[in-house]
């Protein structure tokens, strides 16, 4: 692999690691003061690996709680605040920096550009979403200060009307959820502008809309559906805050307003905003798997075509949050349908991917091996999606143990999955040196086990009837030894997530080095030096295909002449 | 194999791409577009449903003069537009300083219609869900014209100091789209407030 000898023209003799004598507060405020995109995208993966560190030990601590019955590890108050915080911060403060600091740091370099398209917009958006995270993390300390654990928000994660009024929710807990999510939501409509501009107006020369690499292109659509997604929770928080500074009535039942309205804002905002999650795992899928299958990713323009149909389809399913509310028999069909339907495209996509790996010579290395469980495991997670869209059986289920299973099949099993994939599969790329092979087994065959011990064992309390955000339950009720299964099950993957950490530190300094194109892949990214210097391509590069580099090392098999 | 002989794009033309700071915009005018749609919804699903007086059709007061300024301006800034398109410096600064004069007019009226609600009627953010409703639907599109009026003036600041010039055409008129849109948002917040809601 690394010791093919190759010739690529755009790429500079950069040594690795370049050696210099900066102190240790010039090298600081370097990346302060940073509008390089690719110093933010890894600020925006640090901070999302901090994050995702502390709300999985808020996962933990409610675990524990939850180990047996009567528990007394977390009183009922802290519990409330460590479901919130854990599943705000996991949303908010991991999900979406991880996803846009990857697309950050890759799309430039994949479309053969030399920055985004608004450098200084890009480190504005990434300082706005890390002080949206520490002014929500303030509320531990701040507010009415520190008795045990402050004042943090403890209304859950969507937090509900008439729960979020003054009279119910005195203090200033909601106020920093509010506050922090709308600081942090304008970070993300900037960057969200910023790829859309960047994709639009900045490719390089041969670099046409059909050839550019689809994790390019699913991030062109996520950013599109980000603009119309997160500014809807903008507004309804802008709501609630007049409610509660100004007196205003928009969800106070008592003078004519309506909970259930902020219910329809929130997962007008909510519902699509899981596709902007899981779009850019699907995106990271795009390129791993082809390039450990040996193989041109299968029905590229279906792709495509099915990113653009779930992102259009995901506008008309958020009421399916709300069967239990009582709508209207003709509504409940409708959110029925409209949510089957984005089974369809979805199937697509694994199809494809299943077409892509069909007949290659796979390479199970540890990038593959996370994308290989995301696929059977993403596929398991649309499949209870499919159940839980049928409204009766979705009254049933409905805040459940089934519904936590299911989203966190999703979230867990799909997008954390593929983010570990990108970790592992673009580090060589941003540090120069490769992640631990070794290390990188034991943590996914630890994490797999773990998230299958943990996840699939809550579908069936879900079954039992044990409902979510509880802090503790009576032990006749025979959800004991599952509890203590799950909690088992969060422990094994928390060993795991530690087993990551180790790797990302000690190879950052013992890694075998990398070289500039470790994996034998196909994108531009991978014509650049490792790490890439400042101004990514010495000369611009020129585009004949969807796999620039298979063009360079096969001048004899080029893809353009297949391609049109 | 066979070859097929297709002839490739020749990758040596550059891609013709649209600008960036047109598409920023744009972007930017689609995601505000959202927040409004959701103030909008609220406003209509809202008529109606106060429990208490004053109703809109007791208080409120068709604004046309108010109206008709703030739709010119959207023409006095094309003018301008065209202006420095051509280098014609004296004509834009007239045409600018016309675009602003009319928008600080427009939020002159918003205010005098304020006071009056405010201290004639009795009407507050707090009274009941009209109020509510409609100081943040009528607020947020005149914080956007305040936003929009500082940029015009920043403009209006440089052209008086001789730093605009013909270069900066795409600038102009990216940031004319934001001022059409906020024009184009007044017409909704108009219909919604002033003829369905009345």
């Amino acid at each position: 692999m690394a010791d093919q000898v190759l010739t690529i023209p755009d790429s500079l003799n950069v040594s690795s690691r370049q050696i210099t004598d900066e102190t240790f507060l010039e090298r600081l405020h370097d990346w302060v003061v940073t509008v390089d995109h690719k110093k933010l995208g890894i600020l925006y993966v640090l901070y999302s690996v901090f994050f995702l560190f502390v709300a999985g030990a808020e996962a933990l601590c409610i675990r524990i709680q939850l180990l047996r019955a009567h528990n007394h590890f977390l009183s009922a108050a802290v519990f409330n605040r460590f479901f919130t915080m854990h599943g705000t911060t996991m949303v908010f403060l991991v999900g979406m920096p991880i996803l846009f600091g990857f697309a950050n740091y890759l799309i430039p370099l994949m479309i053969g550009a030399r920055d985004m398209a608004f450098p200084r917009l890009n480190a504005f958006s990434f300082w706005l979403t890390a002080f949206g995270g520490l002014l929500l993390y303030f509320s531990f300390i701040g507010g009415f200060g520190l008795y045990g654990v402050g004042s943090a928000p403890d209304v859950g994660w969507f937090a509900y009307a008439p729960l979020t009024a003054r009279a119910f929710s005195p203090g200033h807990s909601t106020d920093y959820w509010a506050l922090a999510l709308i600081v942090s939501g304008f970070g993300t409509l900037g960057t969200a502008i910023n790829i859309i501009a960047t994709v639009l107006s900045m490719r390089c020369r041969g670099m046409t809309l059909w050839r550019m690499p689809l994790f390019a292109w699913l991030m062109f659509v996520v950013s599109g559906l980000t603009l119309i997604t997160i500014t809807p929770l903008t507004a309804a928080q802008i709501m609630l805050l007049i409610d509660r500074y100004l007196g205003g009535h928009f969800f106070d039942t008592q003078a004519g307003g309506s909970a259930v309205v902020w219910m329809h804002f929130f997962w007008i905002f909510g519902h699509p905003e899981v596709y902007v999650l899981v779009m850019p795992a699907f995106a990271i899928a795009n390129e791993i798997i082809p390039v450990f299958s040996r193989k041109a990713i299968f029905g590229y323009p279906a792709m495509v075509a099915a990113s653009a149909a779930i992102a259009f389809v995901s506008l008309g399913v958020w009421a399916h949050h709300m069967f239990t509310v009582g709508m209207t028999s003709v509504s409940n069909a409708f959110f029925t349908l409209s949510t089957m339907l984005v089974g369809v495209p979805t199937g697509i996509k694994i199809f494809n991917w299943l077409a892509t790996m069909w007949g290659g010579r796979i390479r199970f290395a540890t990038p593959m091996l996370f994308c290989t469980g995301f696929l059977f495991q993403f596929l398991l997670a649309g499949l209870t999606g499919i159940m839980l869209s049928v409204s009766p059986l979705d009254w049933q289920l409905h805040n459940s143990y089934f519904v936590i299973a299911h989203f966190h099949y999703v979230l867990v099993g799909a997008i954390v999955f593929n983010i570990f994939a990108a970790i592992y599969y673009w580090y060589p790329k941003a540090t120069g040196r490769m992640l631990g092979e070794t290390l990188g087994k034991w943590h996914f065959w630890l994490f797999l086990i773990g998230f299958h011990i943990t996840f699939d064992t809550m579908h069936f309390l879900g079954f039992m009837g044990m409902p979510r955000s509880i802090y503790t339950f009576e032990p006749d009720r025979g959800w004991d030894r599952l509890n203590m299964i799950v909690s088992i099950g969060g422990f094994i993957q928390g060993i795991a997530v530690l087993i990551f950490a180790v790797n990302l530190v000690w190879s950052y300094y013992r890694g075998q080095p990398a070289g500039d194109d470790p994996w034998d892949a196909w994108t531009l990214e991978w014509t650049t030096s490792s790490p890439p210097p400042e101004y990514n391509f010495a000369t611009e590069p020129v585009v004949r295909s969807r796999r620039p580099l298979w063009d360079l090392k096969h001048p004899e098999d080029p893809d353009w002449r297949y391609e049109q | 194999m066979s070859t097929i002989s297709l002839a490739p794009l020749t990758p040596d033309q550059p891609l013709d791409l649209p600008s960036r700071g047109r598409v920023g915009m744009l972007s930017l005018i689609i995601g505000e577009s959202a927040i409004f749609t959701i103030f909008v919804v609220a406003y209509v699903f809202y008529i109606g449903k106060s429990l208490y007086g004053p109703t809109p059709a007791q208080v409120l007061e068709v604004p046309i003069f108010n109206t008709v300024c703030l739709l010119s301006s959207s023409f006095f800034i094309w003018l301008a537009e065209g202006s420095i398109e051509k280098n014609r410096m004296r004509r834009f600064l007239l045409w600018w300083s016309t675009t602003i004069c009319l928008g600080i007019v427009f939020l002159v009226g918003t205010a005098r219609e304020w006071l009056k609600l405010i201290y004639h009627d009795g009407l507050t953010i707090r009274t009941n869900l009209f109020g509510t409703t409609f100081y943040s639907l009528v607020g947020l599109h005149a914080t956007h014209v305040v936003v929009g009026l500082l940029m015009l003036l920043l403009v209006l600041v440089f052209t008086l100091t001789g730093h605009v010039k013909e270069s900066h055409t795409e600038r102009i008129q990216v940031l004319a789209l934001y001022w059409h849109f906020v024009d184009a948002v007044w017409v909704v917040v108009f219909t919604v407030v002033y003829i369905i809601g009345r």
